[in-house]
């Protein structure tokens, strides 16, 4: 992962593929878990984990690694498939999701996966968490960068914007906030049940460079994340525009799959849909 | 039995900002965060010093904790301050989500605890905060005395690897210890000796424990005056020896009895063998504005109070 080699999109779709279908098998075995927010996010992790990061699953504490905090816990699936794809924990296991025992906890879990940065569940936290650890690297003169996924629902707890207020104030310019924007949060439509437009004006207003993509798009993402790494002197966050339910035609724009899990039938149809 | 003489030395948050220059001089890695209130808190002494590595969070202490539990995750030694009854409060949910849950070393200080702060009246005073702090598995909680102690155990609590709460206060307190006494995790410190009762005490109280313990003395009576510092975890032993050496407690702290110092030594004294104790603190209700000694005379934290006490459960005893 420390290598220079830029993998082509059609690698990376590749790989979204699996990481798409990990999470329909682990979330159908655990028979619980979060499928609509782990598939909107897949082609955002895997743009950093396999094209963007820096960052070596031989040597996960690695001092000058860039980090990633899914402040959105509980899209933990999509995080596990990524991270096992990479090599930091065992692809094997992953359908241990949610079981007593199992390292792949319901929401990520720095006890049991220490190559984690950070325990997340509890929205509204991840970002700020992730602006310590980005002053940490700017004292340490390290060019470690850290990137916070946040959820459009999320997005309504205060703290995001009392993180946002003190990152652009501090010049934070080595961290990334990446809002996986589906839409739809647990009760419905984000619209209906507290709107958070105009989003880009919002980041914009509190002082961050902002960037809106298509999040499916493996280039747009591509782009999102170089420009930022370009981005001094202030904060970027990345507006990502994206389909819960990604790839499985019943499960897009549903918000029943925002936590439900598929039963075994709809588990065979989606997995059909992903071959 | 030893004498004190008590005299007003610096506040807690004093010793506070003393330790804070201490450790900032002696190790790079120290970070300091404070969310507008570092001339109250003390952490300007330090963003004096080190501009560099201190960073302030404006009125926003939920940020600020979670912030300074990103900077601890990395390697940093984090401290961060407010007054308690903010930090504790607006701050739990991310003590609990960020420090205590995945169990980094964040240093977590609230000043102006209790209701010894006076004029500004209760939604400044903190009486709530060791319930809170005390419920967060894995934090170890430190209540100091005075400025020596309070210095001593900011140092410490340093380089401790375990996230912990210290509580210091607004006003004077009485000088007790000197710098350089030591205050392991999960100690007391014995300051009267006695056989009738012990009086377990933290912060300002223990000065009152122990004026309450010389008037008893006048009056023949043998009061043991233990400051317990360490809230969590708590010096068992200290407390079994009371139970078995004096057979009665009285607990007083600056702090409401539901879930301070008072249950957690019931808890222990019941778990091994029972003892009669009585419970000085402020009682199920909220204070108000006043001078500190004003307020603290009329909510019964006074060494007047303590005597009282004593008596009762001496009766008790009988």
């Amino acid at each position: 992962m420390t290598s220079v080699e830029t993998p082509s999109f059609t690698e990376l779709e590749a790989i979204a593929k699996r990481v798409r279908r990990d999470i329909i098998e682990m979330i159908t075995a655990a028979k619980s878990g979060h499928p609509g927010g782990s598939l909107s996010a897949v082609e955002l992790l895997v743009g950093l984990y396999f094209d963007q990061m820096k960052h070596d699953p031989q040597n996960p504490k690695w001092a000058d690694r860039d980090r990633f905090i899914l402040g959105k816990g509980h899209a933990a699936p999509v995080l596990y498939s990524v991270m096992a794809e990479c090599g930091y924990v065992p692809k094997d296991q992953l359908n241990t999701l949610r079981q007593m025992g199992s390292i792949y906890q319901g929401h990520p879990d720095v006890r049991f996966i220490p190559a984690l940065e950070a325990s997340t569940g509890s929205l509204g936290e991840g970002l700020s968490v992730g602006l310590g650890m980005a002053i940490a690297a700017k004292m340490n003169g390290s060019p470690s960068r850290v990137y916070v996924m946040l959820g459009d629902g999320e997005i309504q707890e205060g703290q995001i914007w009392e993180s946002a207020m003190f990152g652009a104030f501090h010049k934070v310019d080595n961290i990334v906030a990446i809002v996986d924007y589906n839409k739809i949060q647990l009760d419905g439509w984000v619209k209906d049940i507290m709107e958070v437009e105009p989003l880009g004006d919002k980041w914009r207003a509190f002082g961050w460079h902002t960037i809106t993509i298509d999040g499916h798009n493996p280039s747009e993402v591509r782009g999102a994340y170089i420009e930022a790494a370009h981005t001094k002197g202030k904060p970027t966050a990345i507006i990502a525009h994206t389909i819960k339910g990604k790839g499985v035609s019943f499960m897009e724009n549903n918000p029943k799959f925002h936590g439900t899990a598929p039963s075994a039938d709809e588990c065979q149809k989606a997995l059909a849909e992903l071959a | 039995m030893a004498k004190y003489e008590l005299k007003l030395g610096p506040a807690t948050r004093e010793g506070f900002g003393r330790a804070l220059v201490a450790l900032g001089r002696e190790n790079d890695q120290v970070v300091v965060l404070d969310a507008d209130l570092s001339k109250s808190t003390f952490t300007h002494l330090f963003a004096k010093e080190f501009p560099e590595r201190f960073i302030e969070c404006g009125i926003a202490e939920a940020n600020m904790v979670a912030i300074g539990a990103g900077l601890a995750a990395s390697g940093k030694i984090a401290f961060v301050a407010s007054f308690s009854a903010f930090i504790m409060n607006k701050g739990f949910e991310q003590l609990r989500v960020t420090a205590a849950y995945p169990n980094v070393p964040l240093k977590v200080v609230g000043t102006h605890s209790g209701i010894s702060i006076g004029e500004d009246g209760p939604s400044q005073m903190s009486i709530e905060d060791l319930a809170l702090a005390t419920a967060l598995p894995g934090f170890v909680v430190m209540a100091p005395a005075d400025d020596s102690s309070m210095f001593e155990i900011v140092k410490a609590m340093a380089y401790h690897p375990a996230p912990c709460f210290i509580r210091a206060g607004r006003s004077k307190a009485s000088h007790i210890y000197n710098d350089g006494d030591k205050f392991p995790v999960g100690g007391s410190k014995t300051l009267v000796e006695g056989h009738d009762l012990t009086i377990m005490a933290y912060g300002l109280m223990v000065a009152e424990s122990i004026r309450a313990a010389e008037s008893l003395a006048e009056e023949g009576i043998s009061a043991r005056v233990i400051d317990m510092y360490s809230i969590k975890p708590l010096d068992d032993e200290a407390v079994h020896k009371a139970v078995a050496e004096t057979g009665a407690i009285v607990v007083a702290e600056e702090h409401l009895v539901d879930g301070g110092l008072g249950v957690k030594i019931a808890q222990t004294v019941a778990s091994a063998t029972p003892c009669i104790m009585e419970f000085v603190g402020v009682q199920n209700r909220y204070a108000e504005s006043g001078t500190p000694e004003s307020i603290l005379d009329k909510y019964g934290l006074l060494s007047r109070d303590i005597i009282n006490a004593a008596k009762r459960v001496l009766t008790r005893k009988k």
